[in-house]
């Protein structure tokens, strides 16, 4: 198997992540090798075998919806990169 | 005290105890080294001013039935502290300003502790020699432009340049061990769900542990007692009887039964590593216990594993830094653009590859062949590991396949670099503890670890081995403080 610019250019805008020309190559050659060492997995005959979901062995255990942090807005807000009164402020979305 | 740096945790504990040092003794020393350590890089954020302040509190009206009364500490930059910067490495969290505190270090600070400052590490965790920080690489004390290993690599600095007195860092793969054995000091991982996750910036969620990273053995059971509890804010913690560690080691490990895997002899392993580990069988003997040769067939497996699930995990719990609601944003002519620009700018190459990774084995039609197909040989892993436990009761491997590299010798190759990490990551895809702790030299001088893996929750165990094996190894750490301004 051979991870082509395509794939890249896929993988790429799934992930959310720009990616010129240039760089693009240079990932191809990374993930092709990375990929060519996974590649051992299938020596594996594994129809049989149940995955591994969860490593603790435990129920997930439920709790009561209740709020326990109020007032925390201002905490919420304080690092965000641009904000307006209570919101978050992004790119104009709908025009 | 000229040589305060130079005490265990437990001998500045005992001092400040019987009231021989105060807090802000201890402190002040630990800061003016700090201080004078600047070519190590090790600190990304200091909090010097504020633990000052904190270590004469302390000393005003100290309590000295806790834990670790008025012990300064540097934490690696993973773990979110309350109104103090934390990046986890990275520039798209190089402004981040957490408004809680993980559980993991407010259990520390809550027996006295006082926080230094923030250790650097690789990019969220992802690396094997700390040089995929944003903040720059660190430098090992034990010799210049040596790596201290990854990715918890300020942390192991730090505590063998004697810059805090302990640490923790977090172990998805390898990150507390293989940094420990690269600096000579006593590192950590904890059975998955022992201790609380909160807080600490996610990597792989399924494999990530925080945990201890000490000068010695007994210093590291007295932290891991502090920071593993049950904790309900972690969906996956554990609800267990946890020992009183370091009141509970012991050195007599008669008849106990050690397995050496045979699959941990691996191609082209040094034979100083090959002779590392049969002094560590004669040693674990000479304590009384009994070797038997095990093996862990699926073992070479382990890596191609590691290298789909933890990417897998990675990808999602990424997903989040979107430069909307925290962290780095970039100008952007619409949403997606933005999106696309923050996260180019805001991750480095290696986090951006495995973000990629991760990306593509979770896509639509590759799923099954990768992820599924991932699932299913880490369950024959563990299958392995759960044979091997119904005849040992502990594990013997080294913990590295090599000593510590020079800076940029694997960076261009990221195989290689991953490879590092051969002995330390079966442990946390079957979420056991495992110990590294310092057995050697290589001929260059340049410090060696033995792993001691344990049975799920019996961290007590691995760590009586550990303290049995360290007075025959008798290891001295070779520090020359080269870096001392």
């Amino acid at each position: 198997m051979s991870i082509d610019l395509k794939t890249i250019k896929h993988i790429s805008k799934l992930s959310r992540i720009s990616v010129d020309e240039k760089r693009a190559e240079k990932l191809a050659d990374d993930l092709n090798s990375i990929f060519e060492f996974i590649e051992k997995l299938n020596e594996l005959k594994t129809d049989d075998v149940k995955p591994l979901t969860s490593i603790a062995e435990t129920t997930l255990k439920f709790r009561s919806d209740e709020i326990k942090s109020k007032n925390i807005r201002e905490q919420i807000i304080k690092n965000s990169p641009e904000d307006n009164e209570d919101y978050f402020v992004v790119p104009k979305v709908i025009e | 005290m000229s040589d305060i740096t130079k005490q265990s945790l437990t001998e500045l504990v005992e001092n400040i105890k019987s009231k021989k040092l105060s807090s802000t003794d201890v402190t002040k020393a630990f800061i003016q080294r700090s201080e004078r350590s600047s070519e190590l890089n090790a600190y990304i954020t200091d909090d010097f001013t504020s633990a000052l302040d904190k270590a004469k509190k302390f000393d005003q009206n100290p309590n000295l039935d806790l834990k670790l009364p008025g012990i300064p500490m540097a934490v690696k930059d993973l773990f979110c502290t309350k109104n103090v910067k934390t990046t986890a490495g990275s520039k798209i969290l190089n402004n981040f300003v957490p408004t809680y505190e993980s559980t993991v270090t407010e259990n520390i600070w809550n027996e006295g502790a006082i926080l230094l400052g923030k250790l650097n590490c690789d990019e969220f965790a992802m690396g094997s020699s700390n040089e995929t920080s944003h903040f720059g690489n660190v430098q090992n004390p034990i010799d210049k432009n040596l790596v201290p290993g990854g990715s918890s690599g300020g942390s192991a600095s730090a505590v063998a340049g004697q810059l805090t007195p302990i640490t923790i860092g977090t172990d998805t793969g390898g990150s507390i061990r293989q940094p420990a054995s690269f600096t000579g000091i006593v590192g950590l991982k904890p059975t998955y769900g022992s201790c609380s996750r909160y807080g600490i910036v996610a990597f792989a969620s399924s494999l990530d542990q925080a945990g201890p990273m000490a000068q010695n053995v007994k210093d590291c059971a007295l932290l891991q007692e502090v920071i593993s509890t049950y904790d309900s804010k972690d969906s996956t913690s554990i609800n267990f009887k946890r020992n009183h560690y370091s009141k509970e080691l012991t050195k007599n490990i008669k008849g106990k039964k050690i397995g050496i895997p045979k699959e941990y002899r691996v191609d082209g392993m040094p034979k100083e590593i090959e002779d590392l580990w049969q002094k560590g069988i004669q040693y674990v003997k000479d304590c009384g216990a009994e070797t038997i040769d095990i093996s862990l067939p699926h073992t070479s497996y382990a890596l191609p594993t590691y290298y789909i699930v933890a990417p897998a995990e990675a990808s999602s719990n990424l997903a989040r830094y979107d430069g909307v609601k925290y962290g780095y944003r970039a100008k952007g002519e619409n949403l997606i653009d933005m999106y696309e620009k923050t996260r180019s700018e805001g991750f480095g190459a290696e986090v951006q590859r495995r973000i990629m990774i991760g990306t593509y084995v979770l896509s639509s039609g590759y799923y099954d062949a990768y992820y599924l197909k991932a699932q299913k040989v880490r369950k024959l892993i563990k299958n392995d590991f759960d044979e091997a436990y119904k005849k040992v009761d502990a594990i013997l491997t080294p913990s590295t396949p090599s000593s510590a590299f020079k800076i940029g010798e694997k960076t261009n190759d990221p195989v290689s670099m991953y490879l590092n990490d051969i002995f330390t990551v079966p442990v946390n895809l079957a979420g056991l503890p495992g110990i590294s702790i310092p057995a050697g030299h290589d001929t260059k001088g340049y410090p060696l670890g033995l792993q001691i893996i344990g049975k799920a929750f019996d961290e007590q165990n691995i760590l009586n081995i550990a303290f049995a094996m360290e007075e025959k190894i008798n290891f001295k750490n070779k520090i020359t403080d080269w870096w001392l301004k």
